[in-house]
């Protein structure tokens, strides 16, 4: 049913929450990609299955017409914590089950649904400590959640759900109570920068696309998330898509433009299907269309999927994808302020600085510019991943220091110490302990003094066990994969410095590889056409600067100090400790280790593959990795 | 006061200049440059333009607009240390048989090389060119070597740009993106028109024009053999370049001199060619007039880039271009019948052509150019194949003394020659078509609009009671404009004149490479060419009165004309 005017949205709104209200008890199933991978809509199906069998009304969809009391079954947004999802949350209490599996089930409702306990086992503890509600677990207690306010909290399949608790008034007061220069001035005023990792201004960019005399303009979101082991923008457009729709209905009217394309990888199919499920039904609420809520605004949205190249990420490249043509970005000026998409003033920016904008408008520039230090508000999604105890999805202000996010929110580094940080993606730098970095402020220009960047929130913490000449080399074959090709520097010269990066971890490295890697790394740096060829070489010159006697151990010395670099590493037995039980010779594939019975066994390294198998199946450690 | 930028201290004046590396160049600073090309769009990708501004920003000059008052360096320690580190990477996965390329000595990598002073390789990795790529010789006119791309796109933005064609484009990513036809297919397999400026722009010998050199020395040194030439309008005020005359000087007498010395049996003129189809495509144009056929144009049919555009692009267009063959065509049946039919002699004549075209070479072997399964032309040089052939024999050509064209086709008029340039087969047949050759017509004529080196010339011209609507484009994406509005009925034409190439045949990509101002250089050599003639109309030439009175005599059809069955 369309909704016709403001004043209808305000009735439907009321409608909506009283339906809300109605349902005394919410099961909320994390449906983002890592819980569904966990099997979540399983345990969704089983619930639903359950409830019907004990005759309890359940509501998968909001009912808008009166109706008695219910429970509420919910597909809803990423929770973000997803190192111990399936997640399953119940309201009005708070609880938060953990690794829920579908046996779990019938006690869940029995207990929690049917009668008013939690199940204590599925709770998360930490310590011997049991935290019930959500908002208490450490992982969660340090957030502020903002832009993800709604992930994991209401269905996201549900536009009456997202109305219910307040979606679209931003829309309303954007489009009745504020001119165009009213909204960029709010957003100005907020402090908003890019959340893709350029870090621009986006109230400057929507100014600068004000001012463009056309009469055709795009709004485009980049939702071409590729960093590896980066998720926020899928969770984002996955858990909460209305919140990414409003905000480019909110950009629109600021710079009079009535088209917007949300640019989406293929390789995010809930993403995709939840973005347009959303733009279905804000097209047949009247939210996006003609004439929105009859304020004479036109807005609508289309999608459009990329086919999952890297450098799509960047503004150009996008836009040409999206027209069709090969994603590869194209020198500037002009900007794609001036000529974006279909050579017209386009604005560009990423999913999550989409979903700022809402609650922007509706609580205004100073309580947004209040959190972060200055010239950084607002908070911050990372995606937080490695050897971390906690990988997951959050949101904390910017300005939150290294340490809080690695140790209070993630609980502390994973099967060893802290080595080093890896933040922004392939493009992103290495921080480490002994620069100081532990107490470094998370926001765009304290990171960039430090020679990484945000980048789009990509947070990889590595332990001790990591060889930060294999990381560099991870990331160059990253790039190097996924160089568009166009111009000399990144094309050529990540190619040069992989091979130089494969040399040395195969112990064919020698000082000069040091000095021609930092030689092309200047140049790939300065001379590259865009963002991406212009950051490659971050993770490389950042672990040379941070950990260059690790470097220099692997050519002057030939060794791994993290003994990860199989090349240079050799298996032996120490005689003092193998008591000739022969195991390690059985498993050996290679046939590289021989000796008596109750003597010393001997791996004849020039036969030995470093598998490893040796040092797994011996009971006496007598198996080193030297 | 005139707006300046400061160039390495030296202050350099702008006004309509679009891009700082064009100031620069002005400024007397050869900036090395692999991927700009004014007449295409700005691509940025070679990096080798940079230049420092003063707060040691670095910005690729090609794409960056001037600013007045701005300063800026172009010789820096970075700057300096970047370009060399590019020439180094490319080098380093280049192809390394220079010694062997087509391009050796033209290549630009090489110039660059040489200009750096690099002389190795110094990757430990070494030469990464592994000459995994296939060469592609399926196509008639240019030979493909990917493993000779620097990738500057210059090829794939002159095909989609300037030539609207499109045969070519960049796939896959990173080092391992290629220049390539679409789904890894033949040039030869697709909608490629033969035009060959992607090789007249390629800085290297990943893309080359196919020689048939080979060939033809053989039938040269072959006794039974009787190796008959003709010489295109446009080769002779190019050919000069290569051996270091002014841009425009016609040395038709020269090459006709050498070409004996190389040991062809006969030269002729292509301009008589041209003249018989100034003859026929003249005829053609009063009769559709007559018939009161209007609704769309003659399109010329000259060149055969753009018929096989017509034929792929506009099939149903087809129907409305000239049955005129061209000259080289043209010319290229008669003179196999005069043979047959007056000469006695036992050899086997061997039909040449030397053209400033590359798609000559496919019109040569289409199925549709042949009388009685022999073809009208048998091998086609172009300009620069032929200039090696002089170099190769090693004959000094600034020394040969010019010679005259043979009987009996020795004669031809100007209009003839002005067919090397855009506009010049439409004022030929202007000047047929209005039987009036006094020299008052002749620059009315002139002065229509016809002449000019613009991609796009539209104008009007009286003729009896009526206004005649004409087109001249060079440029398959001007031509394309043009069919637009003709199709949308937004423009009518009576006549229009498409040449592929930008500016006509004189900017053939058979011809020397060289920038787009000589070509203008080329096309003003044609014009005085034309003023010096004997004759100025086709049908003054007495060698056309007798081939009409005699050979051609109810033969024009068979000899003159074509009915193209393109076949996808």
């Amino acid at each position: 049913m369309r909704i016709n005017t403001f004043d209808e949205l305000n009735v439907v709104r009321n409608e909506y929450k009283k339906a809300l209200e109605l349902q005394k008890k919410q099961i909320l199933i994390c449906a983002g990609t890592g819980c569904v991978a966990g099997g979540s809509l399983v345990i969704h199906d089983r619930i639903k299955e359950i409830l019907e069998s004990k005759n309890i009304k359940c509501d998968v969809v909001l009912q808008h017409e009166s109706h008695d009391e219910s429970v509420g079954l919910k597909k809803s947004g990423c929770h973000g914590f997803c190192e111990m999802g399936p997640l399953l949350r119940i309201e009005p209490m708070g609880w938060l089950y953990v690794k829920v599996k579908v046996e779990d089930c019938e006690e869940i409702v029995e207990k929690s649904i049917i009668g008013n306990d939690p199940v204590e086992r599925l709770v998360y503890s930490e310590d011997g400590k049991l935290y019930f509600k959500q908002e208490d677990i450490p992982f969660y207690k340090k957030q502020t959640r903002v832009a993800f306010e709604h992930c994991g909290h209401i269905n996201a399949e549900s536009i009456e759900e997202y109305i219910a608790v307040g979606g679209y008034s931003a829309t309303k007061k954007a489009l009745f109570d504020m001119t165009s220069e009213d909204i960029i001035k709010e957003i100005s005023e907020a402090g908003l920068r890019g959340r893709g990792g350029g870090g621009f201004p986006t109230g400057k960019k929507w100014q600068q696309v004000y001012i463009q005399q056309e009469e055709e303009k795009y709004i485009v979101c980049n939702g071409d998330e590729g960093d590896p082991g980066a998720f926020m923008d899928r969770s984002m457009m996955e858990g909460d898509p209305h919140r990414v729709l409003e905000g480019m209905i909110i950009a629109g009217k600021a710079t009079n433009a009535h088209n917007g394309y949300i640019y989406v990888r293929a390789e995010y199919p809930l993403a995709v299907k939840r973005l347009s499920k959303a733009i279905d039904d804000a097209r047949e609420k009247g939210l996006l269309g003609k004439n929105i809520l009859n304020s004479g605004f036109d807005f609508d949205i289309n999608i459009s999927q990329g086919a999952g190249a890297f450098v799509c990420g960047e503004g150009s490249a996008l836009t040409a994808s999206i027209e069709g043509n090969r994603g590869m970005p194209r020198v500037k000026p002009p900007r794609t302020a001036e000529h974006g998409l279909f050579y017209k003033p386009t604005v560009l920016n990423n999913v999550e600085t989409y979903g700022n904008v809402a609650p922007i408008i509706i609580n205004g520039a100073k309580w947004y510019s209040e959190m972060g230090p200055e010239n950084n508000s607002g908070t911050k999604a990372f995606a937080l991943t490695g050897n971390v105890n906690h990988t997951g999805l959050i949101e904390v202000p910017m300005g939150t220091s290294l340490k809080e996010v690695i140790f209070d929110i993630g609980g502390g580094v994973k099967g060893g110490e802290f080595k080093a940080v890896q933040i922004g993606g392939p493009s992103g730098g290495c921080l480490c302990l002994d620069a100081g970095h532990l107490d470094m402020s998370l926001d765009f220009d304290t990171l960039k003094s430090a020679g990484a960047m945000i980048g789009s929130g990509g947070l990889v913490v590595m332990n001790d066990k990591t060889c930060m000449v294999e990381v560099a080399r991870f990331f160059m074959n990253f790039t190097q994969n996924e160089s568009c090709g166009k111009c000399v520097p990144c094309r050529e010269g990540t190619k040069r410095v992989l091979e130089l990066l494969n040399d040395i971890v195969e112990g064919r490295g020698t000082m000069e590889h040091l000095e021609l890697i930092e030689e092309l790394s200047d140049t790939i740096k300065n001379a590259s056409l865009c963002g991406l060829g212009k950051t490659a070489t971050l993770p490389v010159v950042s672990t040379m600067k941070y950990f260059r006697d690790e470097y220099i151990a692997h050519v002057v010395d030939k060794k791994c100090p993290a003994g990860q670099c199989k090349a240079l590493l050799n298996y032996v037995i120490d005689p003092e400790l193998c008591k000739g039980c022969s195991k390690c010779s059985r498993v050996c594939p290679a046939g590289a280790i021989t000796g008596e019975i109750r003597k010393p066994f001997v791996i004849d390294t020039s036969k030995c593959i470093k598998c490893g198998a040796c040092m797994d199946a011996c009971n006496f450690d007598a198996v080193k990795r030297v | 006061m005139s707006k300046y930028m400061i160039i390495d201290g030296i202050r350099v004046e702008f006004d309509k200049e679009k891009n700082i590396l064009e100031l620069v160049r002005k400024a007397g600073i050869e900036l090395p440059t692999f991927c700009y090309y004014s007449e295409l769009s700005i691509y940025g990708a070679c990096r080798m333009c940079m230049v420092e501004d003063m707060k040691g920003n670095i910005i690729a000059s090609c794409s960056e607009p001037p600013r007045d008052k701005m300063e800026i360096r172009t010789n820096t320690a970075m700057l300096h240390h970047h370009r060399k580190m590019i020439i180094r990477l490319l080098l380093a996965s280049h192809d390394r048989d220079c010694t062997v390329c087509e391009k050796s000595g033209k290549c630009k990598l090489q110039e660059l090389a040489l200009r750096f002073g690099l002389h190795e390789v110094d990757f430990p990795g070494g030469n990464t060119n592994n000459k995994i790529h296939e060469i592609d010789k399926s196509s008639r006119a240019v030979i493909r070597d990917p493993n000779k791309c620097v990738l500057c796109g210059d090829c794939v933005r002159m095909c989609s740009e300037v030539q609207n064609v499109g045969a070519i484009d960049f796939a896959h990513r990173g080092s391992k993106m290629i220049v390539s036809p679409a789904f890894g297919k033949n040039l030869g397999e697709t909608n490629c028109v033969n035009c060959g400026q992607c090789a007249a722009v390629c800085p290297t010998g990943a893309i080359t024009v196919r020689s048939d050199t080979k060939e033809l020395w053989k039938a040269i040194y072959n006794p039974n053999k009787r190796v008959v030439a003709q010489i295109a309008p446009a080769v002779r005020v190019a050919l000069g370049e290569e051996f270091g005359l002014e841009p425009g000087t016609d040395v038709i007498g020269k090459i006709v001199s050498v070409m004996r010395r190389l040991g062809f049996d006969e030269v002729f003129d292509t301009s008589m060619g041209a003249d018989l189809t100034v003859m026929e495509e003249s005829r053609e144009f009063l009769q559709k007039l007559k018939k009161g056929d209007r609704e769309y144009p003659l399109f010329t049919s000259c060149c055969p880039a753009w018929i096989r555009y017509c034929e792929t692009k506009h099939p149903d267009l087809m129907k409305y271009v000239s049955s005129c063959k061209s000259p080289m065509s043209m010319f290229g049946s008669v003179i196999k019948k005069y043979y047959e039919e007056n000469v006695d002699d036992e050899r086997e004549i061997v039909s040449v052509a030397v053209m400033p075209c590359t798609a000559k070479k496919m019109e040569a072997a289409r199925d549709e150019f042949n009388i009685d399964g022999i073809r009208d032309v048998d091998i086609v040089i172009t300009t620069q194949e032929l200039s090696r052939m002089i170099k190769e024999i090693g004959i000094r050509f600034d020394e040969v003394e010019a010679e005259s064209s043979d009987m009996p086709f020795a004669l031809f008029s100007g209009a003839g020659v002005i067919f090397g340039v855009t506009g010049g087969v439409t004022e030929a047949v202007m000047r047929r078509v209005y039987e009036d050759g006094s020299s008052k017509v002749l620059r009315e004529i002139e002065y229509t609009g016809v002449r000019g080196m613009e991609g796009v010339k539209e104008f009007t011209i009286p003729y009896g009671d009526e206004n005649l609507r004409i087109g001249v484009v060079s440029g398959l994406a001007n031509a394309e404009k043009l069919i637009e509005k003709i199709k949308n009925k937004e423009e009518r034409f009576d006549l229009v004149e498409v040449m592929a190439c930008p500016g006509g045949c004189v900017s053939g990509a058979g011809q020397p490479e060289t920038m787009f101002a000589n070509k203008a250089k080329r096309a003003s050599g044609l014009y005085r060419s034309d003023k010096v003639s004997q004759f100025k109309c086709s049908q003054e030439n007495p060698v056309v009165t007798k081939l009409y009175s005699d050979l051609l005599k109810n033969r024009e059809k068979e000899l003159l004309h074509v009915h193209y069955h393109y076949n996808k």
